[in-house]
């Protein structure tokens, strides 16, 4: 169901790491709870964030939610393309939709985060 | 009677069907101590006859417009409401509905909201307009704010020639925020500009300017520009509507944020309520515009349509970090402005504009030439002039109201330098024997 | 139904929509008065003929639904019928025809009006003081919020940083608190709807200046513990507001000012019948208890020897908060309402919103969740979750009821019952009126079951069918334009 080669938070971010370098973007449970992604806030290049930092928020037509770094680090990339075409969050939320990269002060905060299972586990329950 | 329909027997038939013996039993659980045990001391009731008398006498005790010349503008004026307007607001499947949350039934509003923003952004030369706020006044704070939420700053550099009931409500919303207005001299009746320059600062959010300001005279909204925008901070202007159908519009001269009391544009002056707060901006600053917003889409059948928008700023989904708190605005005023402006167009409000310069320049060449009168300031005005008065302006009022004119403001109310001084407006309401009368009784 | 084309599809260059009176003054040129530098090059305002203003307006009233059209339920609105005389009495000239700064000599009349109304709200909610400058009513709690404010500052309380608000609250009330710098705690409610005492006293602290509550509350239920939650917010130092939307329910019966509440808000384009217009304008008017009297706005309207005056004397007022003197039109109508039902009307008033509320729950709740009791006071929250397994949600039911020729009710709010329904009859229906929506309500819920998709895309029959509002926000086309860009 949700990407095993990824880690997740409790905030329904996904992370893809390689190297020191940290994909970051939603989840699918967490774009189907929004609903249609109209706009999101985007951090600049350059900025550091610690883990549980507010980076950027993310706006459907009902809601507007905080995105939370799940790791500490320099925002070193972040897709150009979300600002035009915000539903591609909605559409592939583990590819083209992914929001910032992050290059990592810390690998070793990737080891709080969950994995694909226990990510499940913690939907069912909340 | 309380335009209730249902009648002892219906409320018993209720009763019997949700098992309760009494109405009273519906509100034993307000604690005994705290029901009232006594009718509310309050007059009525009324029916309707007896109180369309009563209103028809009370209303009597009061001179208004529609038996008087009115030269007193101030904020409010007596401009003509065309016949149009009150037929299309008095339709009450408009008035008589609430804020158009359900897109579906309420296209009439949505789109007529959607023309009074486009006929707004198209009077201003700004790109994008709100569904309107409380006044003129409330909609200046909310520009403050918006310029400080924006450049992060917490001082709004203010002209005193902005009309001082905007200074005093800015003021009170610059405290309630953390923010502080600094005002900046005159030099007679204009804006010190340099003193502007002097005065801005790397903690400035905004520099505001009214034009044509409170006295009525044309500013020069180029300079204030960039001295604004040369310090990074917002250009604010405050205009009149009906001026814009001459003078240069906001949009032209770079404002980042424009507003205005749009009681101009078909809405009676009601006593000073309710209002029209008119406000536009940058597109990019769209987000953190205060207020409804109606945006175009399609409908299920691709069909054209319109729905509220942008929601997520306000404050029924963002609650603490919605970007006002507004919720209630003026809706049914900017319906009433865009009828006007549909009503006048191109061409009318040119017209309407042309009538208040022509007539009020008349006027005041003709007060002029009277002994002991003068125009001390040597500006540009649009319909409103100072005049320096030979006697008190009290008493030359008194004196006009023997005679059916509400003459000009008495300036010392605002402005204690100006003791003497009266503000005189001149709209296309005002014929030439009325102006005539005016002079008459001010040459007395 | 061809949709109306917008008022600038209607314009062609020439036509003229009012004719205007030749200048009757020697005319100058307009560049020599103004200056060539200050004048516009272009205009671009449409052009239309009258006829085509009035056609144009006509037809888009023919596709908006209000109260005269039908019932309206939207729980916490309260839209009530708005008699057509008050309308009238407003549009008087010797009432809309008046410029505020005119001399008071010469405006006893609605000067008199907005005494008699400062009086009137005093009494009805308990307090000792009016203004009626707040032009809606969350201007109103923002003008309170400020008079607890500078009340603080006075007594050598300004450290007090934070709100608490309950977590039923109206949008407005956060919202507010943030406009006023103010930090805001959130208070669940207790399982029985009301709010915790005990969650709220673990709140209380030397850092808190206020507590906003509606009474009745956002779900439509009476606090009845509101002395006691007053006695330990004064203790504690803080105030107590009253968000007074839900005014509808107690009129005549309880009073704010009787159960500690140290301020509050009307709503008059709710409570006191004053037509929504689409969305304003409203009136806000804040009572206070006598100890806030002294911040209130300026100006209020005294009567001394026989004169009522502008009474601008309040050196420590918190300053204006409206160009002038407030929603005056507004007012009247609320005025004309007050006069016309008098005490027991008002009385009256409350308790068939009331008993109407009551007999709608108990006619629908076979087929909705009522989560907080079969009892109510004006309004009540319904939840349609039983549907969502069958894919439809409130927002669908909301959707069908137009086909039924209802306007929904209130959708998702408050937040704290899923998939929330908010019903407020008023007292202004009649029991066919109750039944025939009940009767709706019933044949919906039935639809949601065995036919979902039916209920899923509706509506079908108003004039236009659901739209795309996620479009709408992407799009951002917020005015018209010729290129249609």
């Amino acid at each position: 169901m949700h990407p095993e080669d990824l880690k997740y938070s409790t905030m329904h971010e996904w992370v893809k790491a390689e190297d020191d370098l940290a994909t970051v973007g939603i989840t699918d449970h967490a774009q189907s709870e929004l609903g249609d992604i109209v706009y999101l806030e985007l951090p600049e290049v350059g900025t550091a964030v610690q883990k549980g930092d507010v980076f950027g928020t993310i706006e459907s037509i009902k809601t507007v939610s905080d995105l939370v770094a799940p790791v500490s680090g320099e925002i070193v990339e972040v897709n150009e393309e979300l600002p035009e075409t915000p539903e591609m969050v909605n559409e592939s939320p583990y590819s083209t939709g992914w929001i910032v990269i992050i290059k990592m002060d810390d690998p070793g905060e990737l080891d709080d985060l969950l994995t694909a299972d226990r990510y499940e586990r913690f939907i069912q329950e909340g | 009677m309380s335009y209730i329909p249902n009648t002892d027997a219906d409320r018993r038939r209720m009763l019997d069907s949700i098992g309760a013996d009494s109405v009273s039993e519906l509100f034993e659980h307000i604690p005994e101590p705290y029901v009232l045990d006594r009718p509310l001391d309050i007059p009525g009731p009324l029916s309707e006859m007896e109180l369309r008398r009563y209103a028809a006498e009370l209303s009597g005790r009061n001179i208004n417009l529609d038996n008087c010349a009115c030269f007193l503008g101030a904020g409010i004026y007596d401009h003509y409401l065309p016949s149009t307007v009150p037929a299309v607001v008095g339709r009450s499947e408009l008035y008589t509905s609430y804020t158009p949350y359900q897109p579906e039934v309420s296209q009439g509003n949505l789109q007529a909201i959607f023309e009074f923003q486009s006929l707004i952004c198209q009077l201003t030369g700004m790109e994008v307009a709100n569904a309107s706020m409380y006044d003129g006044a409330t909609a200046l704070a909310e520009a403050a704010l918006m310029a400080s939420s924006i450049t992060g700053r917490t001082e709004w550099l203010v002209s005193s020639c902005v009309h001082p009931a905007y200074r005093d409500t800015m003021r009170t919303y610059a405290w309630a925020a953390g923010c502080r207005l600094v005002e900046s001299p005159r030099t007679g009746i204009l804006t010190d500009l340099a003193d502007v320059s002097d005065r801005v600062t790397d903690q400035t959010a905004c520099v505001v300017i009214q034009n044509p300001n409170f006295f009525g005279a044309v500013e020069t909204l180029a300079e204030a520009e960039s001295v604004a925008h040369g310090n990074g901070a917002l250009f604010v202007v405050c205009f009149d509507p009906i001026s814009l159908g001459l003078l240069k519009p906001p949009g032209v001269f770079n404002a980042d944020i424009c507003v205005a009391e749009g009681q101009p544009l078909g809405i009676p002056p009601g006593y000073g309520g309710p209002l029209l707060g008119l406000f536009a901006c940058k597109k990019e600053y769209v987000r953190q515009m205060p207020g409804r917003i109606v945006g175009a889409t399609s409908d299920a059948a691709g069909r054209r349509a319109y729905a509220l928008t942008l929601q997520t700023r306000e404050q029924h989904i963002r609650r603490e970090r919605a970007t006002s708190n507004i919720c209630t605005n003026e809706a049914l005023n900017a319906l009433a402005a865009a009828v006007y402006l549909s009503t006048l167009g191109k061409q009318g409000l040119r017209r309407v504009a042309d009538l208040c310069v022509q007539k009020a320049h008349h006027a005041a060449e003709a007060i002029s030439s009277l002994p002991g009168y003068e125009l001390p300031f040597d500006v540009r005005f649009f319909k409103e002039f100072v005049v320096k008065t030979p006697k008190p302006v009290s008493g030359i009022n008194q004196r006009l109201l023997a005679k059916n004119v509400i003459g000009g403001l008495d300036l010392e109310k605002f402005y204690p330098d100006l003791a003497g001084h009266m503000l005189l407006c001149v709209t296309e309401n005002r014929t030439i024997e009325e102006i005539h009368l005016l002079a008459e009784v001010l040459s007395q | 139904m061809t949709t109306e084309p917008t008022i600038f599809e209607r314009s062609s260059p020439g036509r003229v929509g009012i004719s205007w009176p030749a200048v009757d003054v020697p005319e100058r040129p307009v560049s020599e008065l103004l200056g060539p530098e200050n004048l516009r090059e272009e205009l671009p305002l449409p052009e239309v003929s009258q006829v085509d203003v009035v056609r144009h307006y006509t037809h888009l009233s023919s596709v908006n639904y209000g109260v005269d059209t039908g019932f309206y339920p939207l729980g916490s609105c309260t839209m009530k019928y708005s008699p057509k005389v008050n309308e009238e009495i407003a549009a008087l000239p010797g009432f809309s025809a008046l410029h505020p700064y005119q001399d008071e000599e010469t405006s006893q009349g609605i000067l008199q009006v907005l005494y008699d109304v400062q009086r009137f709200l005093a009494e009805i909610g308990g307090m000792d003081a009016v203004t009626l400058q707040p032009a809606a009513g969350a201007q109103g709690e923002f003008t309170a919020l400020m008079l607890f404010k500078r009340h603080h500052e006075r007594v050598g309380e300004a450290h007090r940083r934070i709100v608490i608000v309950p977590d039923s609250s109206h949008g407005t009330n956060p919202a507010t608190a943030a406009r006023c710098g103010y930090e805001i705690v959130k208070v669940n409610s207790g399982p029985d709807g009301l709010a915790d005492v005990s969650a709220l006293s673990s709140e209380l602290s030397g850092d808190v200046a206020a507590v906003m509550l509606t009474n009745p509350n956002t779900l439509g239920l009476f606090e009845s513990r509101v002395t006691d939650m007053s006695r330990m917010i004064h203790d504690a130092g803080a105030l107590l507001y009253c968000d007074g939307a839900n005014m509808n329910a107690i009129l005549g019966i309880n009073r704010p000012g009787d159960m500690g509440f140290d301020a509050m808000h009307f709503n008059l384009h709710k409570t006191f019948s004053a037509p929504h217009g689409g969305g304003g304008p409203g009136s806000g008017p804040v009572a206070v208890k006598g100890f806030l009297e002294r911040y209130l706005p300026v100006p209020t309207v005294g009567f001394e020897d026989g004169r009522y005056f502008l009474d601008y004397d309040r050196p420590e007022s918190i300053g204006r908060v409206h160009s002038f003197y407030g929603n005056i039109g507004v007012i009247v109508k609320a005025y004309a309402y007050i006069l016309n039902l008098g005490a027991e009307g008002l009385r009256s008033v409350s308790e068939n919103a009331v008993l109407n509320a009551n007999y709608l729950l108990s006619k629908i709740a076979s087929a909705y969740d009522v989560p907080y009791g079969r009892r109510c006071m004006h309004e009540f929250v319904a939840s349609a979750l039983r549907y969502k397994d069958s894919g439809v949600r409130a927002l669908d039911i909301a959707k069908r009821l137009m086909d039924y020729g209802f306007h929904p009710p209130t959708m998702y709010f408050p937040l704290i019952v899923p998939e929330a329904l908010m019903i407020e009859p008023t007292e202004t229906e009649s029991i066919e009126t109750l039944d025939a929506f009940a009767e709706a309500m019933l044949a919906i819920g039935r639809e949601a079951q065995s036919q979902p998709e039916l209920v899923h895309s509706a509506p079908h029959t108003a004039p236009v069918s659901r739209l795309d509002e996620a479009e709408a926000a992407r799009r951002l086309e917020l005015r018209w334009s010729d290129a249609g860009d």
